[in-house]
């Protein structure tokens, strides 16, 4: 099973590496076009910089993809008047209005007149450069994050963001085209001329005669040579793949990235927002579950914030129907399997990210580590105890000092036994 | 055994020799185990298993979703994954027991005792224990139904109301049937009743009546109540006939205080034991004297004891015939020694015999001393001769309205027939028993109760010892409690909650010393118990009839001469016809949670068997019948002139011309676990003195026909190897001289130049042994105060998610307890002796032996398992992984204490077991699985984990508590749930701990931390000699007996 695993990893990787070779140049041409006579810079440094900018000062009132209390900003650049009246706009916004700019008169207005926080204090470069990062947003949405697939390995490295699935499919259907409309202008030539031959049939001789004349039979496409390769072709391919799957099931699944039923993104809550992960998983201090929040912790907030929102509608009418959100479970952990969240985060301070990894960053959440035997024991092997001011681990670690065998790592006080995790 | 001299046997097929046993006994698995026994052979497994796994490829094509359900609104207290712990009471007839509820995510998944409660501190039986799954019984009622038609309770409560009101205008009784109701406020819902409706009348009455001993007190002191025993006082105990360990008045209560007197860890003496008895009861087997009497003789014992008390303290005789009774003289004798530290108790049923048992308590001076009678039982209340009035009065016609309040008479009851056809008679009956079961069936309106872990309600389970109960679970169907709709048809606020809280704050805001009554309340809500201040009982509720109220006199006051004559004319000396002695068992009960296949497949403690009942006869009266392995035949009994088949059981120390027969079975209504299970011997129990009797002294004639019968004992299932050293006894006078008396260690020869080539088997090893750096876990065991009671048998199967398998599969011996509890039957007479053992097996001695996974340190199991299933821990447990396990076997095969368990088949989601093992068959039953303990599949062996599940959570709240674990945080179920405290767990590296004290455990000399010897002279390994170093320690069996037992 292992070994099917790799080998399919590694195809899918290679098959992704080159698709988002493609698609990336085809970006990068893109961009090139759209900002040709500009003054956004493109650099990373610029980038990052606007980032942390952005975060700091601009996202309690904006966000890039949708409207909260002011705009959605995304190509904000290229539906204002031009950069500089941006620059203008966020430094004084007042002013520009006052001076009776159309455009900014009827965006006051749009917002009923609520007014924009003058940011005076900002140099032009910075402005610039929170422009760059939006630029940078608008046009590679972390959000196209979503084909789960195709995000891992090779993928990433190649240094271009993932690669949304209706390209493939595209792709996929024009080649298709193509080798249908061939094998068309193939079968027209043929017909073509077999007739012609047909016509001259006395200038045949009898070795060309039974070309011409060659019946095809059941029989002999059965025991044609390409027909055999093919269906052996096709069988092993089913097998492969009903061998991935059972893997799949087993729940080694990497990226796995389900829809859910209400499109929460960790990124704003947890990553642009700042809330604590303990704020809505609760348990995640005392309990062996993290605990998927309760409906009433989201009103917690959402009974005063975005309420007129689609999705928070769907919080509403789950309390209001008393019928709970059916969220798609992400981390699949065998039962046979026993897992403490309590002992791991509270007790081992183990930070939420190292196991589920940059949640804050997913717009959807995604299955980070393998969750696989081997990874935990790969860790218990390799982390040392969190024994600094819990008493339980005194004696434990005097006996480990007195031995000197360095570090005591959690293999050393029996983290690797059976009982541990099956009972 | 020759290290003791005495030979021990597991039945009698071993102790007769026979040659099937011998040629089985160097088998470790017997032959009988057939692979075609339930209708699927193994070629059709390979084909299902060739299927299988082609349906499980194609299923597998696509990645199962599997979804998170949060909660809507997370309710503030409970956290997935953390348990919640509620105080609470059990209820089921007059059985009352203060308990602690375990709920995880809102659902109830076990029960144990109430530490706080003073009656039972924390005791428990295994009947409460499995309480538990009756909750979750798929036969329990919806909802209300008006004639076998679901209904609401609007339409029921406007039927009812109209009905009552009709009958009450006629003047015709409205009768209210229950058994003995310990509720205070269940008495008052039920006097609102009676206020609106003047006709209402309360009729109660026990399964196992007590009836007789409520008349006698009543006439000895006035009141007719049950005074509260201590056993924990008495120096000589004395019974007749009253199995008060395993089902007399309060068993829980009783084994507790027992035990301190059979306790050696602290002191060097012990109470002595006498029981007189026909059957072989649980008590019986742990007495250190037992005498077989007829019941026919009952009377007449207590009556020859009564004289020889009177004779020393000068009293008047009562003039009965004479009987000749084994060591009746010397037990007067001792009585008279111990005056005031002594007890004497019967269970019959007859007010004659209980007046004389008073009068000797009296002569002795033990009221005020091992009797309270200021303090009286409130748990057994039932009256006989208001229950014949009401059938008789039902029969006739004037009875108008009946509710069955949760009682069960017409199966339970032996006029149980004459009520089932007199209820036509009434214009209404109803019934708010949980299931529809016999009488339920019967009746016009269902108006089924909750379980008692979805109910509000209170008891006072003693006269000033409060016991409440709250709700861990919303009602799972749309019941409702039964004093709710008393409320309700009264034409009151049906809310038994307010109505319950309403009674405390008025029956004790005036001692109330805690502020707020609010306060008070949450208090008593949270202890679970509440101990009234004020010495004049604030709560006079009692509906019944019977007087139990009233302060008992001081002084006896009953007439002994006219007992004296009442047992002349109903006891004989010479009766020479059958006998039967019916008897409540251990673990059935009286049938009320028959349903319940944690009781059904529960092992007797004396026959061992399961899912049945059976007629016990005497091993000289069993005509030539030879018992093996459960193989048996069909005998028709005959009681005054109806005759059943009932298989038979030949037991050791049944009375010669006696047969015994266990009530609670004969189920017919019950549900698909207990329906068709054994025969039903309430119909048998006849009438003396007014009240019923459990004796049958005459019409009772057997005979045993050639119709086989296979009885599922789980009594000679792989019990020990044959060889010495499993138990160790000694008697008390010896312990006295030596506390290692009958535990001489054993040595084995060596090549060491030590004294005689010998030493301890555990100094020598081919294994390094182990470092058990942080915890090293065991068990002691103490022979002396384990009383057999089973308690922990259920205890761990209900924490471990252990399965029931269903008679055919412990036929096979296929059973899955963990833990088992060994039965030995012994006797002095010599090894070679035969005959004399024959003699001597007649009344044997009994040794119980809890036994489970030794958890050795030189495990045989872990050395040959090939795909290291299992294997050592750091903390000396022996550790299972099931889905390592592929099922050879060779564990099970080389475990020298035959402690596994092998999953033979699917137990879960199986149609197979669906009747026999609900409980992960169906999804109510599934509510009641520990979510912490994997439920294992088929092809796995298991056994006891040492409950690891509570270890671990043990450690972590310590480690998040930054701190060491405490002794006592962590303990085993068993252990726990032990009413005894025979069972103590504990860190033995911890030497503060009380098992490292008890045991007085220390490192071997020049070994690793696994290697400890224990210097406690009474402890010992099981087969210490096979040098495999167990972690789990026994303490010698000690009996107090003089030197030469007569047999």
């Amino acid at each position: 099973m292992t070994i099917g695993f790799h080998k399919a990893r590694k195809i899918k990787a290679i098959i992704a590496f080159a698709l988002v070779c493609i698609m990336s140049s085809q970006f990068a041409m893109a961009q090139e076009a759209s900002s040709a006579g500009t003054t956004i810079p493109t650099d990373e440094a610029s980038i990052g910089n606007g980032k942390s900018l952005f975060s700091a000062n601009c996202k309690t009132c904006h966000a890039i993809d949708k409207k909260l209390v002011g705009p959605a900003l995304q190509g904000v650049y290229d539906r204002t008047p031009s950069v500089e009246w941006i620059l203008g706009f966020v430094k004084n916004s007042q002013k520009v209005i006052q001076s009776g700019d159309a455009y900014a008169n009827d965006l006051y207005a749009e917002y009923n007149q609520t007014q924009m926080t003058a940011f005076a204090d900002f140099s032009d470069e910075e402005v610039l450069s929170i422009l760059a990062y939006i630029k940078q947003e608008t046009d590679n949405p972390t959000t196209a994050a979503v084909a789960a697939t195709a995000t891992e390995g090779g993928a990433t490295e190649a240094g271009g963001d993932s690669v949304s699935s209706s390209y493939v499919s595209a792709i996929l259907i024009a080649l298709l085209v193509v080798l249908a409309l061939i094998l068309v202008v193939l079968v027209m030539i043929i017909s073509v001329l077999t007739k012609h031959l047909n016509n001259k049939e006395e200038d045949l001789s009898e070795a060309e005669k039974e070309v011409t004349k060659q019946s095809f039979t059941m029989e002999g496409v059965l025991r044609a040579k390409p027909f055999i390769f093919a269906v052996a072709f096709v069988f092993t391919a089913l097998a492969f793949k009903a061998v991935i799957s059972q893997v799949y099931s087993v729940g080694i699944q990497i990226g796995y990235a389900p829809e859910q039923p209400i499109k929460f993104s960790h990124k704003l809550h947890a990553g642009e927002m700042e809330i604590d992960c303990n704020y809505c998983h609760t348990g995640v201090m005392k309990s062996k579950n993290a605990n998927i929040p309760s409906a009433n912790i989201c009103l917690n907030c959402h009974s005063q914030i975005k309420t007129e929102s689609a999705q928070i509608k769907l919080i509403y009418d789950a309390v209001d129907n008393n019928k709970p959100i059916e969220w798609v479970r992400v981390h699949n952990l065998p039962d046979l399997a026993y897992f403490n969240h309590s002992q791991h985060h509270n007790v081992a301070g183990i930070e939420c990210q190292t196991c589920h990894g940059e949640v804050q960053e997913m717009e959807v959440v995604e299955q980070h580590s393998l969750l696989t035997m081997g990874w935990c024991i790969e860790c218990h092997r390799k982390t040392d105890v969190n024994v600094k001011g819990n008493a339980y681990y005194d004696d434990l670690v005097k006996m480990h000092d007195e031995a000197g065998k360095g570090k005591m790592k959690v293999e050393d006080i029996g983290g690797l036994e059976c009982s541990k995790c099956h009972y | 055994m020759k290290n003791n001299k005495k030979t021990y046997w597991k039945g009698i097929e071993e102790l007769r020799n026979d040659p099937d046993v011998v040629k089985n006994a160097e088998r470790e698995f017997p032959e009988s185990i057939t692979e075609s026994g339930n209708g699927s052979s193994r070629r059709d497994f390979l084909k299902m298993m060739g299927f299988s796994i082609a349906a499980a490829s194609l299923a597998a094509c696509e990645a199962p979703i599997r979804n998170a359900i949060p909660y809507v609104n997370k309710p503030e207290d409970i956290d997935p994954g953390i348990p919640n712990y509620y105080a609470s009471t059990y209820f089921n007839g007059g059985d009352v027991v203060s308990v602690v509820v375990k709920t995880r995510e809102g659902r109830p998944i076990k029960v144990e005792g109430n530490e706080m409660s003073t009656i039972t501190n924390g005791g428990i039986t295994g009947q409460v224990e499995a309480s538990v799954l009756s909750l979750y019984d798929n036969s329990r009622l919806r909802g209300p139904k008006i004639d076998q038609k679901s209904s609401s309770w609007e339409e029921v409560d406007k039927l009812v109301g109209q009905k009552l009101k009709s009958v009450n205008g006629k003047g015709k009784t409205i009768a209210i049937v229950s058994n003995t109701v310990a509720s205070p406020s269940t008495n008052a819902a039920i006097a609102a009743l009676k206020e609106t409706y003047s006709t209402v009348e309360h009729i109660a009455y026990d399964q196992q009546s007590a009836s007789g001993l409520l008349q006698a007190n009543k006439e000895s002191f006035g009141t007719a109540s049950i005074p509260s025993y201590d056993f924990s006082k008495a120096d000589v105990i004395v019974s007749f006939s009253a199995d008060f360990l395993g089902g007399w008045v309060s068993p829980a209560e009783h084994s507790g205080q027992y035990s301190k007197t059979r306790d050696l860890t602290t002191k060097k003496t012990m109470s002595r034991h006498y029981q007189f008895e026909a059957n072989m009861s649980l008590t019986g087997a742990n007495a250190d004297y037992r005498v077989a009497v007829k019941p026919s003789q009952e009377g007449l014992a207590v009556a020859k004891l009564y004289n020889l008390i009177a004779s020393k303290a000068g009293g008047s005789k009562v003039s009965t015939g004479d009987v000749e009774i084994n060591h009746l003289q010397k037990a007067a004798d001792e009585l008279w020694k111990a005056k005031g530290k002594s007890l004497v108790v019967s269970g019959s049923n007859d007010k004659a015999v209980q007046v004389l048992v008073n009068g000797i308590n009296d002569m002795l001076s033990n009221y005020g001393a091992t009797i309270d009678l200021s303090t009286p039982s409130y748990t057994r209340k039932g009256d006989d001769a208001s229950m014949k009035q009401f059938v008789s009065n039902l029969s006739k016609g004037s009875v108008g309205a009946v509710v069955f309040f949760n009682a069960n008479p017409v199966y339970d009851h032996p006029m149980g027939a004459a009520i089932a056809s007199g209820l036509a008679k009434a214009e209404l009956s109803v019934a708010t028993n949980m299931v529809e079961d016999e009488t339920a069936s019967v009746c016009q309106v269902l108006a089924p109760d909750n379980h008692y872990l979805e109910a509000w309600n209170d008891a006072e389970i003693r006269k000033g010892s409060f016991s409440v109960a709250q709700p861990t679970i919303a009602p799972l169907f749309q019941t409702r409690q039964a004093p709710s709709s008393f409320l309700a048809w009264a034409g009151k606020d049906s809310d038994y909650f307010s109505f319950l809280k309403n009674n405390w704050n008025q029956w004790f805001s005036a001692e109330n010393t805690l502020g707020s009554f609010q306060v008070f309340w949450d208090t008593v809500l949270h202890n679970g118990v509440y101990e009234t201040k004020s010495t004049a009982s604030a709560v006079a509720v009692d509906s019944t009839t019977v007087d139990s109220i009233a302060a008992p006199s001081a002084s006896f006051a009953g007439n002994t001469s006219a007992a004296g004559a009442s047992i002349a004319k109903n006891y004989k000396a010479d009766n020479s016809g059958v006998e039967l002695a019916i008897y409540q068992n251990v673990g059935i009960g009286n049938g009320s949670q028959a349903n319940n296949p944690l009781l059904q497949e529960l092992p007797d403690p004396i026959t061992k068997a399961t899912w049945d009942n059976y007629l016990t006869v005497a091993i000289a009266d069993a005509q030539g019948l030879k018992m093996f392995e459960g193989e048996t035949k069909l005998a028709e009994l005959t009681v005054n002139g109806t005759t059943i088949e009932v298989p038979v059981l030949i037991q050791p120390g049944q009375a010669k011309g006696t047969v015994g027969l266990a009530i609670g079975y004969g189920r017919t209504n019950a549900g698909k676990v207990a329906n068709g299970v054994g025969v039903n011997a309430y119909p048998f129990i006849t009438e003396v003195n007014g009240t019923q009797s459990f004796n049958v002294t005459s019409g009772v004639a057997y005979k045993i026909t050639d119709k086989p019968f296979k009885i599922a004992q789980t009594q000679t299932h792989e019990t020990h190897m044959e060889r010495d050293n499993v138990l160790r006894e000694t008697t008390l006078a010896d312990f006295v001289n030596d506390p290692a008396a009958g535990n001489e260690r054993p040595e084995i020869a060596t090549w060491l130049d030590e004294e005689d080539h010998k030493v301890a088997p555990g100094a020598l090893s081919l294994w390094h042994g182990h470092d058990y750096n942080n915890h090293h876990w065991g068990l002691a065991i103490d022979l002396n105060t384990c009383n057999g009671c089973s308690a922990c048998i259920v205890s761990c199967n209900v924490e471990n998610n252990i399965p029931m398998v269903g008679k055919e599969e412990v036929l096979n011996r296929r059973e899955m307890h963990w833990l088992r509890i060994d039965r030995y039957y012994s006797s002095d007479a010599d090894v070679d002796d035969r005959v004399g053992l024959e003699q001597a097996a007649e009344n044997p001695d009994v040794t119980f032996q809890p036994m489970m996974c030794q958890h050795c340190n030189n495990a045989p199991c872990e050395t040959v398992c090939p795909v290291a299933a299992t294997m050592h821990s750091t903390e000396g447990l022996n550790q299972m992984a099931y889905n390592r396990c592929i099922g050879t076997r060779y564990c099970a095969n080389n475990c020298p204490y035959k402690v596994r368990r092998f999953n033979w088949f699917k137990y879960h989601d199986n149609e197979q077991f669906s009747d026999a093992n609900p409980q992960m068959n169906t999804d109510l039953g599934k509510m009641v699985l520990n979510p912490d303990v994997t439920v294992r599949s088929r092809g796995v062996m298991e056994k006891c984990s040492f409950c690891v599940q509570r270890i671990q959570a043990g450690k972590l709240q310590a480690k998040l508590d930054r701190r060491k674990v405490k002794d006592g945080e962590v303990n085993v179920a068993c252990a726990s749930s032990c009413p005894t405290g025979g069972l103590i767990f504990g860190d033995m590296n911890d030497p503060e701990s009380k098992v490292s004290q008890l045991l007085k455990v220390k490192v071997r000399e020049g070994s690793k931390s696994s290697d400890k010897v224990t210097d406690n002279p009474r402890s010992f390994h099981v087969l210490e000699e096979v040098g495999v170093k167990p972690n789990v320690t026994y303490l010698t069996k000690v009996r107090n007996v003089d030197q030469k037992t007569e047999a």
